[in-house]
């Protein structure tokens, strides 16, 4: 009986929990300085401030350092003595935003248009501030991500997008930043047997490659003299590719072979293009091309199996750390949208290997805010950039410790409720369970 | 070129034919007596008999003496064979010779892809439900001889072959024939040599079997049947069960691939009581101790992998470490069988080229195949086999006069086969009557002044060499060619004259031989030229190119895989020293306390323990939990884990696809999971047995298994079984039942209902009810002798299924996945059920878009036993860290979050008084972690199974250097044959080519070639963002 009145007050105080998700608002721009002071601070770059303090005002920092906060007059005060401060993670490549639901609902996925060229398309007006999986990522500290078309050879154009918006236009941090494609791989046919066909004469790997490498080269040589002239019929697919010839498009290559990083970045310094290779399995083989020609990579996680049987058993746990010794430039993704919640800790696995604490977290703020080109503005916790920074209980990159209780974008504190926390707290309550 | 001298005198040559009784001839009957006698001939009798100086009478088809004494009778057509040798006819054992080919079925007809559905048997006629059995085939109903393809044997010494119907799981008889030339009727030696069986449903459109654990479902359903079929039944009429029953009787012989397949079909034998000859794909030396405890005969090829075009670095990931060892040791397999003792036939099958027979067989040699097995099993062995032993195989009295006449010992490389005699008709290969033209000469004629000819090498393989002596001395060599009694030479003195001089000529006298003819030197002017004898050719010298390559390999590893051990570790007797304890027991966990492990169990728990006979490991700082169960997992199987064609398949088995070889196993070691449930996938209602396995690196598939665990079955519900993302067009016909949740629902009641009456018929004494693989697995979860695993997300389905085992009365043991847990927790309490679910795994699929990581939590808090699974190879290897996230979402304590990936688990698969907590008596199966085993921080340093340091991490370092030494060490080797690869004659063979280790596995079990992918992990198992 007891239970019978437990449970009907539970579903009474579940109705009454049971928000939508309508109710989360972004926030409003920051009216009024905010100081955290006694934390221990982790700048993104290495540097780690105990005890210390940071001032925001008008969404940038004004200060930050050790000891007591100076005085500021009307200042909102957050004692996090104890907690940790984070520049906000910043997660690049991702589906975010683009889908809600991978499979079996066609009309909420948005990352793939039709066609093999597509350089005109931009992602940033099919970001969906609304998505339900937004603020689920957005709970454990990114705060900033990039929205990335696939598919095909050219997929489009990303932008840098803030997580806390009304829509995509407010949502923008740095639009049309760089241009995605994806490096063909050509590998003997993975079938049983490549039964010939005869008459047919058989063109080797070899032959297939360089076709695919000449019509590359030819687009690109293309797109290049097109962006020097007025032409007399505008092409949209040049026009968009003429940034990546003045320096303010980057070209993002999906390649994770060996071979195939040789190439693009080959290709990339041939074009005067500046790149970043995004994947990267293989590129622990190929560093020295990587760091001669600054290109950057950026990891697709650290919690995957490795390409190889014979190869080291932890090595995509060791990848980054490898990176890091041959002095190459790594900034680090997960896979997907929802899934990147778990950026941190995908940073965080590879401390077991190699990275210290500070370099891991380097990884998804500074080095990949400077990969994307947005590291003037955030990236570290440095006066002068944008107050992108959330404070959690315990350390962020262990799942153990991990508790982000409050969020600041550009120096707005976000909600950080969420979808799952809601049935979570309406199902505790049908169960006289404590939601905590 | 040499070779092709050798087969330029080959002549097809028919001087007897004989009348057959019932046939009407045209013309004159031309029967001829066909009376032979061979002498001074060493005659190899069998393996064990060789007589020198023999004489062999032929008379007719027969053999009608062997020895050294035996008279020649008048009317014989004597045949000296002086320094030459004749051997017994061989037998190839396994051959399609004469067997049409098996029109392929069109699969998918009408571009319905995965959606066609071929039920049950479109073959007319009165023959089973599926198409993959076909006993009824008999090849001496379609068996016609093949003159070109009898050649192409006949030249490599082959008189007869068991030619068989390679198609289909049961693939009919067999026959024996031998490779005359002559109508069918005269050339069945057997006509029902033996029935033919393998795991490869082939040509047949009926989708059933889609996976190996299929097929092995599917035969031993057919044996059942069989045994049904032959009792009183008067239900059914069946031309496959009745010619199935009747081939019992004959010879077994089993198509198979790798050990680990020998090992999943002998234990097919041995449950009926057969004893199968396995015709393999010559791997046996990757397990050869279990091949000789399946007591089988064998029949092994002589196909070796190629080698790979592997000098860039970065191709040369593309070639596994499986593939470099498998050509460096695929010829020391003959050798291998030989010592181990076991008995086998050789065959030819599957060779590129016939050509590569001797080839490959002499290379065998040199890894040490001795010549007498060698003959044994290409003659006295088949024979047997195959019950032809009284017709062939030796050269004795009564015998077929099947034989060959060699020039030398058979297996020497120089060695030339000159005939082969099937039945008593010759077959010339390369004609022996010819006279030895080797010696020098001197050449006589215009232009030709001084010049010596030296004629060298072997009779059909000439070297010749033109040397030039006096003033313009010069050396060069010669171009030669014969044919019959007719010569060509041409060769090229460079100057005075250059250019070619070419002779045309013929043999003008033998003894001593002489060459005359014409020629045309350089400038167009025609002479006539004469040869004469001088002297013997000086022996040729030994050529250092050929040198016998080393015969020495590299160790067999065990797995045959990358970090395989060339010994199994053994069991430990262990101090683990001032650890933190997780013990999941009340003690909770334990700061700076001791675990003493011995002879496979944890024998102490607790502070200051001492054990003088153990090894002490300071774990000062290091933290210590049982080893990880994950309930949820698809590693370790092979041929398919899904037999999602039916939409009940509870007869198929995990356990009988067990792969012992995988990579993963090794790989979540390294995680710290110590036992896996792997599991049948989710793409039918009622999916396959599984089974219960620990991370034993290196044992046999059977001794993974986790001994005396309960049966369990793999159940699913929602999305992927009624195959929602399959991308079947709505409203496409004959798709397979259920397409809805309503549906689903409908094949459990009417599951249970006919299992339900098949257990009520089975229980009537003396019945003659069918036994029914499908039904007893039912039956047995009625009986609470196996239970249900099921594959889960939304609460309405859920329901309903705890509502159809409440009326059906059965228990459901788990909810796996149960991502809508949290919504049905009390009913899942009350009924005693468990949840197994994922951490935060949500939004890839509208049935998970109210998945929270909250679930774990809420469900524990209701009371219902939860734990973490994987479903997925990487996830496996970190369950700690999963677990760690029930402290992210909801706050779980750390104990109670560790309890999801170890105790609660092995509680879910009944296995907690063995696994997952550290108490005294249970299984030492314990991690090492270097930090909170929660902690993303957390590495697992050792991990023990039974006592048994099956990771180590420090050890893995030393197996990655020993691992890139002997790659090195292989392609090095690799580079070397290929840089000779004119010397081994095998061009074709050094083609360029890569594979991609993925491709491998798939292709040991051809499940059904061009068939809809379900052989693959599929469904919700296929990719890392789909559940």
């Amino acid at each position: 009986m007891k239970k019978i009145i437990l449970s009907i007050g539970g579903l009474l105080l579940g109705t009454i929990l049971a928000y939508g998700q309508a109710n989360i608002s972004p926030a409003p721009v920051q009216s009024r300085p905010v100081i955290i002071s006694g934390a221990t601070i982790h700048v993104g770059n290495g540097q780690v401030i105990n005890s210390g303090y940071i001032a925001f005002d008008k969404g940038k920092i004004t200060a930050i350092g050790e000891g007591a906060a100076p005085n500021t007059v009307g200042a909102e005060i957050i004692d996090a003595t104890g907690k940790q401060v984070y520049p906000g993670f910043i997660c690049p490549i991702t589906t975010l935003g683009l889908v809600e639901v991978e499979e079996g609902a066609k009309g909420t996925v948005d990352d793939d248009e039709t066609g093999d060229l597509n350089p005109n398309v931009r992602a940033i007006v099919a970001y969906n501030t609304d998505s339900k999986v937004i603020p689920t990522v957005r709970s454990n500290g990114i705060l900033l991500a990039q929205p990335t078309p696939s598919g095909g050879l050219i997929s489009g154009q990303s932008s840098v997008v803030q997580l806390d918006a009304w829509n995509w236009e407010d949502a923008a941090y740095k639009t049309d930043i760089g241009i995605h494609m994806t490096w063909p791989v050509i590998r003997p046919n993975n079938r049983r047997r490549a039964i010939p066909t005869p008459g047919v004469p058989q063109e080797s790997p070899e032959e297939r490659m360089q076709k695919a490498l000449d019509a590359i080269y030819n687009l690109f040589t293309q797109a290049k003299a097109y962006a020097e002239i007025k032409p007399a019929v505008i092409n949209l697919r040049l026009e968009a590719m003429k940034g990546l010839f003045n320096g303010s498009k980057k070209l993002f290559v999906n390649a994770d072979g060996a071979k195939e990083i040789i190439q693009a970045v080959t290709f990339a310094k041939k074009m005067g293009i500046t790149e970043v290779i995004v994947g990267g399995k293989e590129s622990y083989l190929v560093t020295t091309i990587l760091k001669g020609n600054n290109v950057p990579v950026i990891l697709k996680e650290t919690q995957t199996v490795p390409d190889k049987d014979d190869d080291d058993v932890y090595l995509p746990y060791k990848l980054p750390k490898i990176l890091r010794d041959a002095g190459v430039m790594y900034g680090l993704t997960g896979i997907g949208f929802w899934r990147q919640r778990n950026l941190p800790f995908e940073a965080g696995q590879a401390c077991g290997y190699g990275l210290t604490k500070e370099q891991a977290l380097s990884m998804i703020t500074l080095n990949n805010a400077k990969i994307l080109g947005i590291d003037k503005t955030t990236g570290t916790l440095e006066t002068g950039k944008d107050a992108n920074l959330f404070i959690s209980k315990g350390d962020a990159l262990d799942m153990i410790t991990i508790d982000v209780e409050t969020a600041f974008i550009q120096g707005r504190n976000i909600n950080l409720d969420n979808l799952h926390k809601q049935l979570y707290k309406k199902f505790a309550a049908k169960y006289g369970v404590k939601a905590d | 070129m040499k070779k092709l001298l050798l087969f330029c005198f080959t002549l097809l040559t028919f001087h007897l034919s004989q009348a057959q009784e019932t046939f009407p001839v045209n013309g004159s009957w031309d029967v001829r007596p066909g009376l032979y006698a061979f002498t001074n001939a060493t005659i190899v009798v069998s393996a064990e008999q060789t007589i020198t100086n023999g004489t062999l009478l032929v008379k007719d088809r027969q053999i009608e003496a062997v020895g050294q004494d035996v008279k020649i009778p008048k009317g014989y057509i004597n045949v000296d064979l002086k320094g030459k040798y004749i051997y017994p006819g061989l037998i190839d054992a396994y051959t399609t010779y004469g067997i049409p080919e098996t029109p392929r079925q069109a699969f998918g007809a009408g571009g319905g892809g995965r959606a066609a559905q071929v039920y049950t048997s479109t073959k007319p006629g009165a023959y089973g439900w599926n198409e993959s059995i076909k006993p009824e085939m008999n090849v001496k109903a379609i068996f016609h001889a093949d003159a070109t393809k009898a050649e192409e044997y006949k030249k490599n010494g082959f008189g007869a072959v068991q030619s068989l119907i390679h198609d289909g799981i049961a693939r009919g008889t067999s026959v024996v024939v031998s490779l005359g030339d002559e109508r069918d009727n005269e050339l069945m030696l057997n006509d029902q040599a033996a029935a033919h069986y393998s795991f490869s449903k082939g040509t047949a459109a009926t989708n059933y079997p889609s996976s190996l654990m299929g097929s092995i479902a599917l035969i031993r359903q057919t044996y059942y049947d069989g045994q049904w079929y032959s009792k009183s039944q008067k239900e059914e009429y069946n031309i496959s069960l009745a010619e199935f029953n009747r081939e019992q009787s004959l010879p077994q012989i089993f198509e198979v691939t790798d050990p680990l397949s020998v090992l999943r079909a002998d234990k097919i034998a041995k449950e009926f009581g057969k004893q199968y000859i396995f015709k393999t794909d010559g791997e046996e030396y990757r397990r050869i101790d279990a091949m000789k405890g399946t007591g089988s005969s064998f029949i092994i090829p002589l196909t070796y992998p190629e080698a790979y075009d592997i000098e860039d670095p970065f191709d040369a990931r593309n070639i596994s470490y499986e593939q470099l060892k498998a050509w460096e040791l695929a010829p020391t397999n003959p050798a291998v069988m030989e010592k181990a003792g076991i008995r086998f036939a050789i065959t030819s099958y599957g060779l590129q080229n016939a050509r590569d027979f001797w080839t490959n067989l002499r290379t065998a040699m040199e890894y040490g195949l001795s010549e007498k097995q060698a003959l044994l099993s290409l003659t006295t062995i088949p024979a047997e086999m195959l019950g032809v032993s009284d017709k062939v195989g030796t050269l004795t009295k009564g015998k077929l006069a099947n034989f060959i006449i060699t020039s030398d010992n058979l297996f020497k490389k120089e060695n030339i086969i000159y005939e082969n005699w099937v039945e008593g008709r010759q077959y010339v290969v390369s004609r022996m009557d010819v006279a030895d033209l080797r010696g020098i000469y001197s050449l006589a004629g215009d232009g030709l002044a001084n010049i010596k000819l030296k004629i060298g090498g072997t009779p059909g393989a000439y070297e010749v060499n033109i040397e030039r002596t006096g003033a313009d001395s010069v050396r060069a060599k010669g171009t030669f060619t014969r044919s019959g009694d007719l010569v060509t030479i041409y060769f090229d003195l460079k100057a005075k004259p250059a250019g070619n001089i070419r002779l045309s000529g013929y043999i003008s006298s033998v003894s001593p031989v002489a060459l005359s003819g014409d020629g045309i030197l350089p400038d167009g002017t025609v002479t006539r030229w004469t040869a004469s004898y001088t002297g013997p050719a000086p022996a040729t010298k030994p050529n250092h190119d050929q040198a016998k390559p080393s015969t020495m390999v590299g160790p067999i590893v065990y797995p045959f895989a990358p970090y395989g051990n060339t010994e199994l570790p053994k069991v430990e007797t262990v101090l683990f020293k001032n650890a933190t304890v997780w013990t999941n027991e009340k003690e909770g966990i334990l700061k700076n306390a001791d675990v003493l492990i011995e002879n496979g169990k944890i024998k102490a728990v607790g502070k200051d323990l001492k054990a003088p006979n153990a090894k002490v490991i300071d774990a000062t700082g290091k933290h210590i939990s049982a080893g990880i169960v994950d309930e949820h997992s698809h590693i370790a199987g092979t041929g398919g884990i899904n037999e999602g064609t039916q939409a009940v398949t509870a007869e198929v088995r995990i356990a009988d696809v067990l792969n012992s070889e995988d990579i993963n196993l090794y790989r979540q070691l390294a995680g710290g999971v110590t036992t896996s449930h792997i599991l049948h996938g989710s793409a039918n209602p009622i999916g396959g047995q599984t089974q219960l396995i620990k991370h034993r690196w290196g044992v046999l598939p059977d001794q993974m298994k986790f001994e005396n665990s309960d049966g369990f079955i793999k159940f699913a519900l929602g999305e992927n079984v009624k195959q929602s993302n399959w991308g079947i067009p709505p409203g496409s016909t004959n798709m397979r039942f259920p397409q809805t949740r309503m549906g689903v629902e409908q094949v459990y009641v009417d599951a249970f209902t006919r299992a339900k009456e098949y257990k009520a018929a089975r229980a009537v004494k003396g019945n003659n009810v069918r036994r029914d693989l499908e039904l007893d697995a039912l039956v047995e979860i009625l009986d609470n002798k196996r239970f249900i695993t099921c594959h889960s997300y939304v609460q309405s389905e859920i329901n309903m299924l705890m509502h159809v085992a409440d009326s059906m009365g059965f228990h459901i043991n788990t909810f796996t996945h149960i991502l809508e847990g949290y919504k049905v927790a009390d009913k899942m309490k009350a009924r005693n059920i468990n949840g197994s679910t994922f951490s935060d795994w949500w939004a890839y699929k509208m049935e998970v878009s109210e998945a929270i990581p909250y679930n774990a939590k809420l469900m524990h808090e209701v009371g219902v036993v939860t734990g973490f699974n994987s479903d997925d190879e990487e996830m496996a290897r970190r369950l700690n860290q999963e677990a760690g996230k029930a402290v992210t979402y909801g706050h779980m304590s750390e104990e109670d979050a560790l309890k999801l990936v170890t105790l609660n688990p092995a509680k879910m698969m009944h296995v907690e008084n063995r696994v997952g907590s550290i108490k005294v008596g249970k299984d030492a199966d314990l991690v090492v972690w270097s930090a909170d085993p929660l902690s993303i921080y957390a590495v697992a340093e050792k991990t023990y199974v039974d006592g048994i340091p099956y990771w180590d991490i420090e050890k893995d370092a030393e197996k990655q250097k020993v691992l890139k030494a002997d790659e090195a060490r292989i392609i090095q080797k690799m580079i070397e044959a290929k840089n000779k690869g004119a010397v081994t004659q095998r061009p074709t063979g050094l083609r360029p080519r890569t594979y991609q280790c993925e491709t491998v596995e798939d292709d040991a079990y051809v499940v059904a070639d061009g068939y809809n992918g379900m052989q693959t992990k599929n469904t919700d198992e296929q990719s890392r963002n789909k559940k």
